[in-house]
């Protein structure tokens, strides 16, 4: 069943915290752009009082190492015990365990039984506080607190957009893989919260959420009729993407949310088509005798990569929006497949095929700078965090198991499984919550 | 979980570039070969015994003439194992000409999911063109792909994959 507002803004940033000291430029920062950072040794200690306020500081330490940027250090290590998370700490005491960051905090219950959370974050060196703010939400929402907070500290350290406060709408898969049943499901980015979105018989693939986050896109074959759907996450509303004479699939949104761009099959060929989702009108934007599919738009919508078989094998092409000028971007060894723009615009990530190996890789725009970031047995489907600084794909092993969810940076050295209930394929990065 | 970085595509051209590998590429690839054009695919190879069916019936069309084809990787033709195949599915549905068919395109697990979605739906186009060509009316079949979703073989060998790149024809079918 379709849980209801899903998405209902609760959490409100009701200001910054005064700083304890005049803010000079910050001393403690990651330039993430240097490739292979040492992480940052940071202290992140429990927020007073209690149980909670210990379960935030570890959702905050665990989004934050497992950006692997930062490295938080062992509680137990800790010389200082915080007992007023509002004044300045006893900065040498954090100096001496090489904590560069410091994290403190507090989680209050208010009269109105709303929750209050406050954090700090300073710089042990300077002796500063870098950042402090306080939220006010519901009791339930005590994770997305956390990942805001996370999400902060990332900003604040990093001078990137944090991407922690997301979702990750995704196939769920159980059964053996001769009758394999497959569900959609949203999960927190870090696995946390995961619940299904349909339960049917029913195949269902390739779910994208819109840019608004109210909507997914995704393709179900309901009355043995493969075609791509519209989801509003808060009603349950679903209808047809358009009223085509074939199979649709591989849909995604326009960055502007108002159109569905996905393939459309006839015979044996699949062509690229849009559907205005306000008109309702469709267009055609490639018309070959091939399979051309995987469409995904540049973030200023003014381009699409796509996959296609044209040439022979699967290789990457980029066309306008309107379909004109295709130019095939991909000329390395092996088939290339399933690209996605960054929401940076600055790479496109991919599945390559070569040598019997899956690999997720990027490149740019233009198709230089390939990189591959993971190889393996079967490796695919890559989808970006909001920052452009992350990947979530999914892995395959040999035989009969299933596959699951892995994360990488863009370094290729920072890779994480992301723990769900059972196999786990599809993933699709919601934008930032807040 | 393995950690493979950057490098590795510079490994990976190494291993294209290595004889030795190319030649165990090659013996795989000829041994998958070999053992796909002894797939069986109708009673008497699988030896279940031709007479036990109804004739007319949908075990009759499963056992005595062969439901599936099977197709290279990749490739939507329609090879000549196959042709025969579908020489004797349009034979018998000429002989029964109240069955609605569904073809199914299938792939197998080695290629990415939408891709696979649009390759089954060419082997399945293929097939039907092909019975068409064998008198079957094109109103009398539907076509439907499953992409690499349904698998009907589960291992992690080249022969293994070869069964599950298939077009399945199905009396009434999916839908019908």
């Amino acid at each position: 069943m379709l849980k209801r507002n899903l998405f209902r803004f609760l959490i409100v940033l009701t200001g910054m915290l005064s700083l304890m000291a005049a803010p000079a430029h910050a001393l403690v920062e990651i330039n993430i752009n240097k490739g292979n950072v040492e992480p940052l040794p940071i202290a992140i200690t429990d927020f007073l009082q209690g149980e909670l306020g210990q379960k935030i500081s570890d959702v905050v330490a665990a989004d934050l190492k497992r950006s692997g940027l930062f490295a938080p250090i062992d509680k137990g290590a800790f010389i200082e015990k915080i007992s007023n998370p509002d004044a300045a700490p006893r900065f040498e005491d954090w100096k001496v365990i090489n904590a560069q960051a410091l994290v403190t905090g507090r989680v209050t219950q208010e009269g109105d039984g709303r929750l209050k959370a406050e954090f700090r974050l300073w710089d042990s060196f300077a002796g500063q506080q870098m950042t402090g703010q306080q939220f006010f939400t519901q009791p339930e929402n005590w994770r997305r607190v956390a990942h805001i907070i996370a999400d902060a500290i990332y900003k604040q350290i990093t001078g990137e957009e944090g991407y922690f406060d997301t979702r990750i709408v995704y196939v769920a898969e159980s059964g053996p893989k001769t009758a394999r049943k497959r569900q959609l499901a949203i999960m927190d980015q870090d696995g946390a919260n995961a619940r299904a979105v349909t339960n049917n018989a029913d195949l269902v693939l390739t779910p994208r959420f819109s840019p608004n986050k109210q909507e997914i896109t995704y393709m179900s074959f309901e009355g043995n009729q493969p075609r791509v759907y519209l989801l509003q996450l808060e009603t349950g509303q679903r209808e047809v993407v358009g009223n085509f004479p074939g199979m649709t699939f591989a849909p995604r949104f326009s960055p502007d949310g108002q159109r569905v761009i996905m393939s459309l099959q006839q015979e044996g060929n699949a062509n690229i088509y849009t559907m205005d989702l306000r008109s309702r009108t469709t267009t055609r934007l490639t018309n070959t005798a091939a399979i051309d599919t995987s469409p995904s738009y540049s973030p200023d919508g003014s381009q699409v990569v796509f996959e296609s078989d044209r040439g022979g094998k699967q290789q990457l092409y980029v066309m306008s929006a309107s379909g004109g000028g295709q130019n095939r971007i991909s000329f390395g060894d092996g088939s290339y497949s399933t690209p996605v723009w960054s929401p940076r615009g600055d790479l496109i990530a991919f599945t390559k095929q070569s040598g019997g190996k899956f690999s997720i890789g990027v490149m740019k725009p233009d198709g230089s700078g390939e990189r591959i970031l993971t190889t393996g047995f079967h490796n695919e489907g890559p989808t970006w965090a909001p920052n452009g600084r992350v990947l979530m794909f999914f892995r395959q092993n040999a035989g009969a198991g299933g596959p699951q969810l892995y994360s990488i940076d863009l370094t290729g050295y920072n890779e994480q499984l992301i723990s769900t209930q059972g196999f786990a394929s599809d993933p699709a990065w919601s934008p930032l919550l807040e | 979980m393995s950690r493979i970085h950057t490098p590795a595509a510079s490994r990976m051209n190494t291993i294209a570039r290595n004889p030795v590998m190319i030649a165990l590429f090659m013996t795989l690839a000829i041994a998958g070969c070999a053992s796909k054009k002894n797939l069986p695919n109708n009673a008497g190879e699988l030896g279940l015994g031709a007479n036990a069916a109804t004739p007319g019936s949908t075990q009759d069309f499963t056992v005595n003439v062969g439901d599936r084809i099977f197709f290279d990787t990749d490739s939507s033709s329609i090879r000549a194992d196959a042709q025969s195949t579908l020489a004797r599915q349009a034979q018998w549905l000429a002989k029964y000409p109240n069955y609605q068919i569904t073809v199914e395109g299938h792939a197998d697990e080695r290629g990415t999911r939408e891709y696979n979605l649009a390759l089954g739906a060419r082997r399945a186009a293929a097939t039907k063109d092909f019975l068409a060509s064998q008198g079957v009316p094109a109103g009398r079949m539907r076509t439907i792909s499953f992409g690499k979703e349904k698998p009907v073989a589960v291992c992690d060998d080249i022969s293994c994959w070869s069964q599950n790149r298939r077009a399945v024809t199905v009396l009434g079918g999916a839908g019908m």
